[in-house]
């Protein structure tokens, strides 16, 4: 599903996020990605949805070198990962609904058909009852639900999430663990990167530690 | 319905939803991009009205040939002959004196054709030539200059050529201006998308991580350019078709002075789809040009 070969990432000025990295992820798996803060965990998760490129070496995903893809192809590949990020990145001028909406719009879904998986997607996280509600007035948890509903509405094989229980309480941030593990079991590969390896322990199948860029342990 | 159309419906909406959130300031750029589109397509319109008056005229050049004062039938009979012999002219009509003076008097000029002493208008051949190039009307003006008791000779297209050239020389300024105009339409949709293209730099951002294409993110910015383009163009139509429905009764008033030919005409069906549909297209350009420029910095 995901695989590093000898993958560098240097900045343009100078830093040096990530060096030599090797591993592969096996579809349907949940994997945790371990380190300190600027360890290189965002930055890897960036290489895999091609938010960055790689300095040097190749990253697969299912079998593609998103490194290499033009830069009209990448839209195309983030349509079958879910992105869940430490800041959500929800839109905060449309309320709950219209921000789950969004992934199938992009994708140009039937509105009926789109209607019908939002609030599957909806109701799966907890928050249907919530659809018409805006983000400003969720809670922490409630947003980081809503950001894990709006990327799993567009069904990924893919699910990749930076820190998505940084901020979030013991009890929310169990629930966000517990979802995680629901999608795994219906086949998605999920990557997580986290602090908190304890929350995750009883549904992680792999874990990849860095450590100042570089691997400590392989998947 | 498929999925190109699905997106398409959807970005326009959302154009529609932008325009409309900010209605002053929409109002404001239609009435900017009115006023700028009125003052070609009322040129044009004015042009097209004048050109009745060409349109008016003998479509052939003719040559007035008008005889000396104290001419005698005589001479005038001998013209005749000479003017119906001739080769290069197809066709002679004579005007007599007392008929041109008649014609004057029932056009309203009786009082001042009576305070005359005598009858001061010539009599006059019409002649139709042949061959209307601008060297042969010369050759032909000047050969029947030199006739017995001929006092002058009259090319009477000359006026409807000068008439010509200068409506060609509006037309030249009337696109001219449009030209200018058009590129300031297309500056001003460019500044406006560039500032929205800023406001919503997160959406943008997080559509892109969505899987979000380049013309995805710029559809409703173009549909939002052409709604504005079509708004100012709807404003300018509004704007020439008031004003020339005011000046049309006083325009009419003064060419019945002057007895000419002459009326403003309103603007057609066509060229009000025309106005409108160029300023549409204008407003797209520059909303395109504004895309393609912001987005480079995402």
């Amino acid at each position: 599903m995901i695989r590093f070969q000898n993958v560098y990432k240097r900045y343009p000025q100078g830093l040096e996020a990530l060096a030599d990295i090797n591993f592969s992820i096996d579809q349907g798996s949940l994997t945790l990605l371990k380190g300190h803060s600027g360890a290189g965990k965002s930055t890897l998760l960036k290489l895999i949805a091609a938010v960055e490129k790689p300095t040097a070496g190749t990253v697969l995903v299912n079998g593609e070198n998103v490194g290499a893809l033009k830069r009209a192809a990448i839209p195309w590949l983030r349509r079958n990962i879910g992105l869940v990020f430490q800041d959500q990145k929800l839109l905060f001028d449309r309320n709950a609904f219209a921000n789950v909406m969004l992934p199938l719009a992009i994708a140009g879904f039937p509105p009926a058909e789109a209607d019908r998986r939002v609030h599957a997607a909806l109701d799966k996280v907890g928050l249907l009852d919530k659809a018409r509600v805006m983000p400003v007035a969720l809670s922490g948890g409630e947003q980081q639900r809503l950001a894990i509903a709006r990327a799993v509405v567009g069904r990924p094989s893919l699910l990749l999430a930076d820190e998505p229980t940084a901020h979030l309480d013991e009890g929310n941030a169990r629930e966000v663990a517990r979802l995680f593990h629901e999608f795994q079991q219906v086949g998605v590969t999920v990557v997580i990167a986290t602090h908190n390896e304890e929350l995750y322990m009883p549904y992680a199948t792999g874990r990849i530690s860095l450590a100042h860029g570089r691997m400590e342990a392989g998947a | 319905m498929n999925r190109w159309l699905i997106q398409q419906r959807a970005a326009f909406a959302l154009a529609l939803q932008r325009l409309t959130s900010t209605p002053v300031t929409s109002l404001l750029a239609a009435l900017s991009i009115g006023v700028a589109l009125s003052l070609p397509a009322a040129g044009q319109l004015l042009l097209a009205s004048l050109q009745q008056l060409g349109q008016g005229s003998a479509a052939t050049p003719q040559l007035s040939v008008f005889m000396a004062l104290d001419a005698d039938d005589k001479a005038g009979d001998k013209v005749a002959a000479q003017l119906k012999s001739h080769p290069g002219i197809a066709e002679v009509q004579f005007v007599s004196r007392t008929a041109t003076q008649k014609r004057l008097r029932e056009a309203g000029l009786a009082q001042v054709i009576d305070s005359l002493p005598k009858n001061p208008f010539p009599d006059t051949f019409i002649v139709n030539p042949r061959d209307t190039s601008p060297e042969a009307l010369e050759s032909l003006r000047s050969e029947l200059a030199g006739l017995p008791r001929v006092e002058h000779v009259q090319l009477d297209s000359a006026w409807a050529k000068r008439l010509a050239v200068l409506l060609n020389l509006g037309r030249t300024l009337v696109w001219l201006l449009a030209a200018l105009l058009a590129i300031g339409l297309v500056a001003l949709i460019f500044n406006t998308i560039g500032l929205q293209v800023l406001t919503k730099r997160e959406e943008i951002e997080v559509s892109r991580l969505l899987g979000a294409t380049d013309t995805y993110i710029g559809r409703p910015f173009y549909y939002f350019g052409a709604l504005q383009g079509f708004l100012g163009g709807l404003v300018a139509c509004a704007i020439v078709y008031a004003g020339f429905a005011l000046l049309q009764e006083r325009v009419a008033e003064l060419a019945e002075l002057y007895r000419m030919g002459f009326s403003l005409r309103q603007m057609r069906a066509g060229e009000m789809l025309a106005v409108l549909g160029l300023a549409s297209a204008l407003g797209w350009l520059g909303a395109a040009l504004s895309v393609r420029q912001h987005l480079r910095g995402h």
